[in-house]
């Protein structure tokens, strides 16, 4: 039910065929959905946990000390002259995100299969609610980013407002996957399967334990083609001053992520009609 | 002008993607590579991998009335009423509908168990349809109506089965879209708050709003509606005024005869040593029937052998009208005496048998289901509308006015008409 259609407004029900439009509008008609699944995932998440949010700084925090023993003592990667605690906790901030988004978004629509099977509302509404409820624990944790930025008297920078458009350009990629892989999802559960591996891998093909200065120049397109490449180069140059700034490599990774994104709306739009029958 | 117009409707369903939860990747290739043919499709469009759940479905409902959708289960309730609520797509056909579309096809939708009443609340409303203003606006109303006071903050995990459906009820009951698709939703709670929410929808229909109502409870369905359609095999088997269609759709699934006979395999093992062999109505004459006259007695019998004694039995009959109401419940040993006279009955085969006076029931079919038990020990056995029968007022009180009485019992009753000049 659109909450602000105008009352006599006519909607036709027809099987729809080919590809459809993305309707978006409808999207934007039912926000005030978005804001509460969003809302039930944040306050359901820690009920009944001991530590509560401590958990959305736990994660990476701890990814991060064991990073900095392993890689940065021991194997010394070097980490771009930053300290290598900094170094990594500013990468695994949006990898978190990501890696987050992608695993809920992507077993959403079947964990939500209760209220898909029983209510209409635009199906785009439930992964793009599991992508904000992730928002939040990044925020979270980097407010432990700046406490750490302090300790290693990192000095903010003046472009650290470049890490808006870094963020934005890290949801779009992981809503683009995360749309993809939860209709496929709902089609096949062996995507469910693939998540964990998925995840791992992608990470080690993004420069988070090492920088992405230790890739060959000539390969440096082609390892760009990740997007979460380009979003972690430009988290630690904006964010730390490292030589990763904003060149050919980035506007490869933006268009990737663009790609994915769009080509992910439509997917999940074409498959959208048949969740309810196959969920 | 119309709310609602259903043209030509149909649903497919594929088979093995209803049967099977999910295809694996593996299926689908697998299936995609081995060239096997397809089976030819039978001629009502059903083939081995595909079921119609709806066909040729065509009606329209004018703006601010009620209509009932009654059928057996499988007949297509579900799915009609899933395509007019937006949840799947039609395969064939198109519906027209003016307005937004509230639609109840379970009650606690999305309902979190870790969340608090309030916070469930919000959230119901919102995946229901409604705007957090119009919840704001209604919130008062709807902790109110669903009687939950003071457990307005405790997780609804906590709650009892019947609070936690007396506030989704209440959530979804405080919904106001122009058209109100409702399934059986009545069918939870206790009496009277059942009372109560068929209260609420009868008068979201007195409020001008449109309401699909599906019900299995004949008495809802004619207290809502007045019109109603019968669907049978995904298509629409009858419709017109609701009394004709709940006859219709009754009179189609019921086929219940006037005797019922019990083969061996047919009775449950918890029925041990209890075992009914048949139930049978008569007429005046000691026939079995399935028709007799309101001014004739009728007598139902009930055989049964025990295999074993059995203490304090009961063996009865319930009267039922085929619109579920109750006519009366009776026992064979009601009365004191009797009672104490077959306190144990022995083991070997009975007959009990009752008889309904001249000129007590309407015309109208009856339905009697049987009762073996022991007074809150245990249930031996039960069967619901295990036989039927029509009563023909011919000659009944009354019957030379060719008028329908309304009423369940149609007694000669002893009038004086006192004068005075």
């Amino acid at each position: 039910m659109p909450p602000s259609s105008p009352a006599e407004e006519l909607t036709v029900l027809r099987p729809s065929r080919g590809w459809l439009d993305l309707n978006l509008r409808e999207v934007w008609r039912y926000r005030e959905l978005v804001y509460f699944l969003t809302w039930r995932d944040i306050k359901v998440r820690y009920k009944q946990t001991f530590l509560g949010a401590a958990w959305a700084i736990i994660q990476p925090f701890f990814t991060m000390v064991v990073f900095t023993l392993f890689f940065g003592r021991l194997a010394k990667v070097p980490s771009d002259n930053v300290p290598y605690p900094i170094f990594s906790y500013a990468a695994l901030l949006p990898w978190q995100l990501f890696s987050k988004a992608l695993s809920q978004a992507g077993r959403s629509l079947v964990s939500s299969r209760s209220i898909i099977t029983k209510v209409y509302f635009p199906r785009l509404i439930i992964p793009l609610a599991t992508l904000f409820g992730g928002l939040v624990d990044f925020f979270i944790a980097f407010v432990v980013l700046l406490g750490m930025m302090a300790y290693y008297h990192v000095a903010l920078l003046p472009r650290i407002w470049t890490l808006l458009p870094f963020l934005l350009l890290a949801l779009a990629t992981a809503l683009g996957v995360g749309l993809w892989l939860s209709a496929l999802n709902v089609l096949y559960r062996d995507v469910g399967y693939t998540l964990p591996f998925l995840t791992q891998f992608w990470m080690f093909i993004t420069p988070i334990a090492y920088s992405s200065t230790l890739v060959p120049p000539k390969w440096r397109l082609v390892y760009a083609l990740n997007p979460m490449a380009g979003v972690v180069d430009g988290f630690r140059w904006a964010l730390l001053g490292t030589p990763t700034g904003p060149g050919p490599s980035l506007w490869v990774s933006t268009a990737v992520a663009v790609l994915v994104l769009i080509s992910g709306l439509y997917f999940f739009r074409r498959m959208e009609r048949q969740f309810a029958d196959r969920v | 002008m119309f709310a609602l117009r259903v043209h030509d409707l149909g649903k497919r369903y594929t088979l093995g993607a209803q049967i099977n939860a999910y295809d694996t990747l593996r299926d689908v290739l697998a299936a995609r590579l081995s060239l096997r043919h397809k089976p030819p499709a039978a001629a009502n469009g059903d083939d081995a991998m595909h079921i119609w759940a709806l066909r040729h479905v065509s009606f329209d409902v004018p703006q601010g009335s009620v209509l009932g959708i009654i059928g057996k289960n499988g007949a297509g309730k579900s799915t009609l009423l899933k395509i007019l609520s937006r949840v799947t797509e039609p395969t064939e056909g198109y519906a027209e509908i003016r307005g937004r579309v509230g639609s109840l096809l379970e009650v606690g939708t999305g309902f979190h168990p870790e969340l608090t009443g309030r916070e469930n609340i919000y959230l119901n409303g919102a995946i229901l349809g409604m705007r957090r203003e119009e919840i704001d606006r209604k919130f008062d109303e709807i902790v109110d109506f669903a009687e939950i006071g003071r457990f307005l903050d405790t997780p609804v995990k906590r709650y009892s089965s019947g609070m936690y459906v007396r506030l989704a009820f209440a959530v979804a009951a405080h919904l106001e879209p122009e058209i109100l698709v409702v399934d059986e939703v009545l069918a939870v709670g206790d009496a009277a708050f059942q009372r109560k929410c068929l209260g609420r929808m009868s008068d979201v229909a007195q409020g001008g709003r449109t309401v699909l109502f599906v019900s299995h409870n004949m008495s809802a369905i004619l207290n809502l509606t007045r019109e109603a359609i019968v669907l049978d095999k995904g298509r629409i088997a009858f419709r017109g005024p609701t009394p004709e269609a709940v006859d219709h759709y009754l009179s189609a699934t019921m086929t219940r005869s006037g005797e019922r006979v019990w083969q061996p395999e047919e009775v449950p093992a918890a029925a041990v040593p209890f075992r009914p062999l048949a139930l049978r109505v008569k007429d005046a004459r000691g026939r079995v029937t399935d028709a007799v006259r309101s001014v004739d007695p009728v007598a139902i019998e009930v055989e049964y052998a025990l295999d074993a004694p059995i203490q304090g039995l009961r063996v009865g009959i319930y009267l039922l009208s085929t619109r579920g109401e109750y006519v009366f419940t009776s026992f064979d040993t009601d009365e004191q005496e009797t009672f104490r006279r077959w306190e144990t009955r022995p083991a070997g085969r009975y007959v009990s048998r009752c008889t309904i006076p001249a000129d007590l029931l309407n015309a109208g079919r009856y339905l009697v289901s049987v009762n073996a038990s022991v007074y809150n020990v245990k249930r031996y056995f039960q069967e619901d509308n295990a036989a039927a029968f029509t009563v023909d007022a011919t000659g009944a009180p009354g019957s030379h006015w060719a008028e329908p009485r309304p009423g369940l019992v149609r007694p000669r009753l002893d009038w004086e008409i006192e004068h005075e000049a």
